[in-house]
């Protein structure tokens, strides 16, 4: 059972390494000749005026707040939706239970704006 | 100790073997996008290397590895470098539950499309660390936002997920494809009909393609979160979001359109006429489709302003899976037939 994830550690492995090697490819082979203009960062012509790791919406918060939320719940209807074959009615009104209270709440922060970009 | 070292070989080669056509389909892919854009909007597209422009995206390739890769003066070097690794990372790991055939898979995991799941929500990290990284406003704000869409997209993607789940009553992708069997309406997509469009319309927003490319909306912010990576460190970027369409279309492919069943199973005369072709053939073929569909989309529809877009996600798209999963729930629990009977 166990062993059938060995290839996944392979493949993840893989994938970074893979990454990390091409990379180190262009490090490798291509020219560096570094000038001040080359490395400022990109701007329209002019110097940027201040550090831009700057501060941001609050929306981008609560957007992320949001999603694990929701995504928990994701996480918790994965398993029911498997066995929802076997445990019957009494499952399914189990979860439309946990449901509507998650809608009670999706329809809560609607009403209150979170998901207004404007 | 020996047995050990076998096995990791096999797997090894199992992995090349997938990996090298997926290489070259996402090499030609990015030729494929140039023409068929091309031809739609009456261009030839590339033409000059190679014979008909074939060998463009070799070209290309040896291009990219022989650019300089800029490290901007202000960014921070290590997450500079590392961010494009992590962005490709999950792309290609994502791939290893991927079955390409009854028993054609490298490796066929229960837990496999939670696995999917998974792997596939890392790839933000790429992103969200490459515009921060970068220490330029455009990387920023460009990284920014694609974070808050892929994360948006997510959930509208998850809820589809877990409607396939009820309708398989499976996890393992090859279970999956196999509890579709019967005919061309006993696939997935006609009783999970919404979530499929649904999955369609988030995968387009996951991988940034049109018409949610926000993230690289050349005309406001530059490239976005990649805009200060030049040569093989964007090139890394690029492959990832190549190899991440290929694997949404074939994901949508295996749970929606049957994966390598034959379109004509259950049809008499057609059935045993097109029985010699191969399952990969028919996975391929509808992979392709969505792939095509892919490049349409970009080639015909206009960007999405950053309001509509997560208006789109938040209260169209997420109203919609969870109503359609209260309706597969009860489908399921009822046994409506001829999909969710038996079982």
């Amino acid at each position: 059972m166990l062993e059938n994830y060995f290839p996944i550690l392979v493949f993840l492995v893989i994938g970074f390494v893979l990454g990390g090697v091409m990379i180190g490819l262009g490090l490798v082979l291509a020219p560096r000749r570094p000038d001040e203009q080359k490395l400022s960062a990109y701007e329209c012509g002019f110097e940027p005026f201040e550090d831009s790791r700057m501060k941001f919406d609050v929306r981008y918060y609560l957007v992320a707040i949001l999603f694990i939320i929701f995504d928990l719940e994701i996480a918790f209807l994965f398993p029911w939706a498997v066995v929802l074959d076997e445990i019957g009615l009494f499952g399914f009104l189990a979860m439309v239970l946990f449901l509507g209270i998650l809608v009670i709440g999706f329809i809560y922060e609607w009403m209150k704006g979170a998901l207004e970009w404007e | 100790m020996l047995d050990a070292l076998l096995t990791l070989v096999i797997v090894l080669l199992k992995i090349v073997a997938l990996l090298v056509p997926l290489m070259v389909a996402v090499a030609y892919l990015t030729f494929a996008e140039r023409k068929i854009i091309g031809y739609i909007q009456g261009r030839v597209g590339p033409l000059h290397v190679g014979p008909r422009g074939w060998l463009q995206p070799i070209a290309d390739a040896v291009k990219l590895i022989f650019k300089e890769i800029i490290i901007p003066a202000g960014a921070n070097r290590f997450l500079f470098l590392l961010a494009p690794m992590l962005a490709m990372g999950p792309s290609i790991a994502a791939w290893a539950v991927m079955p390409f055939g009854d028993n054609l898979y490298v490796t066929d995991i229960d837990a496999g499309l939670l696995y999917v799941l998974a792997v596939t929500s890392l790839s933000v990290y790429g992103i969200i660390i490459a515009g921060w990284a970068s220490n330029s406003k455009y990387a920023f704000l460009g990284a920014l936002r694609s974070a808050a869409q892929v994360v948006s997209y997510e959930i509208a993607m998850g809820f589809a997920l877990v409607g396939v789940l009820l309708a398989a009553g499976s996890m393992n992708l090859r279970e999956i494809v196999l509890s579709q069997e019967g005919s061309l309406l006993h696939w997935f997509w006609l009783p999970l009909l919404p979530l499929f469009v649904v999955y369609f319309i988030a995968g387009l927003a996951e991988t940034n393609r049109a018409p949610f490319d926000l993230a690289e909306g050349e005309s406001e912010i530059v490239a976005g979160f990649h805009v200060e990576y030049s040569g093989m460190s964007f090139g890394v970027f690029f492959l990832a979001e190549y190899a991440n369409m290929i694997l949404i279309s074939m994901l949508t492919s295996l749970m929606f359109l049957g994966g390598w069943l034959s379109p004509f199973q259950g049809i008499p005369l057609l059935e045993s006429l097109f029985s010699w072709v191969p399952g990969i053939v028919w996975l391929l073929l509808k992979t392709s489709f969505f792939l095509l569909l892919f490049l349409w989309i970009r080639a015909t529809f206009p960007r999405y302003r950053y309001d509509q877009l997560m208006r789109l996600g938040w209260k169209i798209l997420i109203p919609i899976t969870i109503v359609w999963l209260l309706v597969v729930g009860a489908a399921v629990v009822g046994g409506l037939g001829p999909w969710f009977d038996g079982a």
